[in-house]
């Protein structure tokens, strides 16, 4: 039975999420059928670097705050955080993550009455998602603990000079230029954590019905089909879409922020090559 | 190891020590306890698999010890090509150095290994097979048995030692593209004023290259190099989804929980051992940054950069 592409796009354009035809192609592979179901996988990859970069862009900015803080009380935990998810492979992360969350007792935990059920935070979505949303947090408030230390000084004179103190030169000055100075930096960090979310399904989260992301169906046509030219390169051409969309998108954000400034003085985004973390 | 590890079974509920005073409270008594497993734990961490893990770091320095220096050399080499005056070369140089943008490196890295493994196998089905037949047919890879590398007749160690070999070989073609990048950035950030006046003093443009550009380059390249190497370090355990025996697989194999069927019977230890690995990477890490700041203090010195000119100042 063969299937135009337009059906194989229906049956398994949402066969990541589990809608759709429920077997795999097991012979007679189309290139029809790879670029549906490695963009169907992409699914994944847009869902976990989405939500970790929302939920992580908050704690970032809370731990680089903390990290300017003088009490070494604040301060500490904060440069521990970032030293250890920094220092450290994601991959290992990924891997401490599961067996941790292993271990919790499968049948919940029962805490002052309540009943917390535990078994969901083995599965990739959620599991997953706090690894790489803690990772996320920790490289950029870095980038943010940087770019507040290089604030320009007279800026903040400037505002003191104005009687702007306190909590309103924070939001006023001090927040802005931060963001300001961070962005680009922040623009690498978000792609690169794009990048990252490929190695969910390779690290120790397991697949449950082959729903994986956009690489574990690529490699599943590699291993199928012993041919490694057509399905990495169909990976690879998603990701270079992914990077250009996420490029833009924070290139106009950083165009809001840097709307003030006279043209010549603007920071420009500048994409690094993307690496392992 | 030990004389004493002959029967682990038994060693695992014999007293050595008893110390009553400490026993009577809930308190101490864990340090009797914790004295009383230290002849287990000494068998136990001895045992032969667990040389073969120790070895396996092993392993990953000496990853690390090849890769490095291979893909500075890649790296090198791409940059160059890359500042070429020659077109090809250039849009060649240029073409390595944006390949590795934009697309995810764990894709390069299980596309490399198939493709490496299957490339070598095809050239030498050209010479060995009769024929030569197209290898990709259908759902399989094809070639005569006389064109399998290693052959399959061939020792054990060949086939780790292959394996090892296209992990490197995987580890430098994907880290040279980035080092180039980083090296090319640092060529372009040598003064203009620097060449200039060795132009001026009839210098070619060898020797331009050779005395007075890579000399400086360095110290303008120490950052980037010195993040690689942190990703480097960070990347080892991919290893792992290479097929090669590393860290990762022994904590893997040795962390799961052992029945009593095994010498060592344990629950489920995966996780220290992860901690264990953790803990390996965070002090790797560490060292190496504080390796690096020595590193730039030293190459800083008579620079005509700010670091530079700081200690020139001191100096003074």
């Amino acid at each position: 039975m063969s299937m135009t592409c337009w059906e194989t796009v229906q049956a398994y354009g949402l066969r990541s999420i589990g809608i759709g035809e429920n077997l795999l192609p097991k012979t007679d592979f189309t290139l029809c059928q790879q670029f549906t179901l490695i963009g169907s996988g992409l699914i994944w990859n847009l869902y976990f670097g989405v939500l970790a970069l929302a939920f992580g862009f908050f704690l970032a900015n809370a731990i680089a705050l903390a990290r300017n803080a003088r009490n070494p009380w604040v301060r500490k935990p904060a440069d521990w955080f970032v030293f250890v998810f920094r220092g450290s492979p994601l991959f290992i992360q990924f891997f401490l993550a599961y067996e941790a969350l292993v271990l919790l007792p499968k049948a919940g935990i029962d805490f002052l009455g309540l009943h917390i059920n535990t078994s969901w935070t083995t599965r990739a979505w959620a599991g997953a998602l706090f690894v790489l949303f803690l990772n996320t947090a920790a490289y950029a408030a870095e980038i943010f603990y940087g770019a507040l230390k290089s604030i320009p000084k007279g800026d903040l004179e400037a505002a003191e000079a104005y009687g702007i103190t306190g909590w309103k030169k924070f939001t006023r000055i001090e927040w802005p230029t931060m963001m300001r100075l961070g962005w680009p930096a922040y623009t690498n960090e978000a792609i690169f954590l794009f990048h990252a979310t490929t190695l969910v399904y390779f690290s120790s989260f397991p697949a449950f019905a082959q729903k994986g992301d956009a690489l574990y169906y690529a490699n599943y046509f590699a291993d199928k089909t012993f041919n490694p030219f057509i399905p990495y390169p169909i990976v690879g051409f998603y990701f270079i879409c992914l990077t250009l969309i996420v490029t833009f998108v924070y290139g106009r954000v950083n165009r809001r922020l840097n709307r003030h400034l006279p043209s010549n003085e603007r920071s420009r985004i500048r994409l690094r090559p993307q690496l392992i973390r | 190891m030990f004389s004493y590890c002959s029967d682990p079974k038994a060693l695992a509920e014999a007293i050595w020590v008893q110390l009553p005073w400490l026993d009577s409270f809930w308190l101490t008594s864990w340090i009797s306890g914790f004295l009383n497993s230290l002849p287990w734990f000494s068998c136990y961490l001895t045992s032969a698999k667990h040389v073969d893990f120790y070895w396996s770091f092993v392993t990953v320095l000496a990853l690390l010890a090849v890769t490095a220096p291979a893909a500075l050399a890649m790296g090198f080499m791409g940059a160059t090509a890359a500042r070429s005056h020659v077109g090809p070369v250039r849009w060649f140089g240029k073409a390595y150095i944006w390949m590795v943008r934009g697309i995810p490196d764990i894709i390069f890295f299980l596309f490399f290994v198939i493709a490496l493994d299957q490339g070598i196998e095809y050239v030498k089905n050209l010479f060995v097979c009769d024929g030569g037949a197209w290898p990709w047919q259908g759902l399989e890879f094809r070639v005569c048995q006389e064109a399998k590398v290693p052959l399959g007749s061939s020792a054990p160690i060949w086939h780790k030692a292959y394996g090892f070999f296209l992990a490197v070989l995987t580890f430098a073609l994907v880290f040279g593209a980035f080092t180039a990048n980083v090296i090319y950035g640092a060529m372009g950030a040598v003064p203009r004023a620097q060449l200039e006046t060795a132009e001026a003093y009839g210098m070619s443009r060898k020797q331009v290259f050779r005395r007075i550009l890579v000399p400086q380059m360095w110290v303008y390249a120490l950052p980037g190099l010195g993040n690689l190497w942190m990703i480097l370090i960070k990347a080892t355990p991919l290893l792992f989804l290479l097929g090669v025996q590393d860290i990762v697989y022994y904590a893997r194999e040795l962390g799961g929980s052992k029945t009593q069927v095994y010498e060592y019977p344990h629950g489920d230890w995966r996780l220290y051992y992860f901690l264990g690995l953790l803990v390996f990477y965070l002090v790797f890490t560490r060292v190496s940054e504080i390796g690096f700041s020595r590193l730039t203090r030293r190459l800083s010195h008579g620079q005509a950069t700010a670091a530079g000119e700081a200690m020139r100042k001191a100096a003074a």
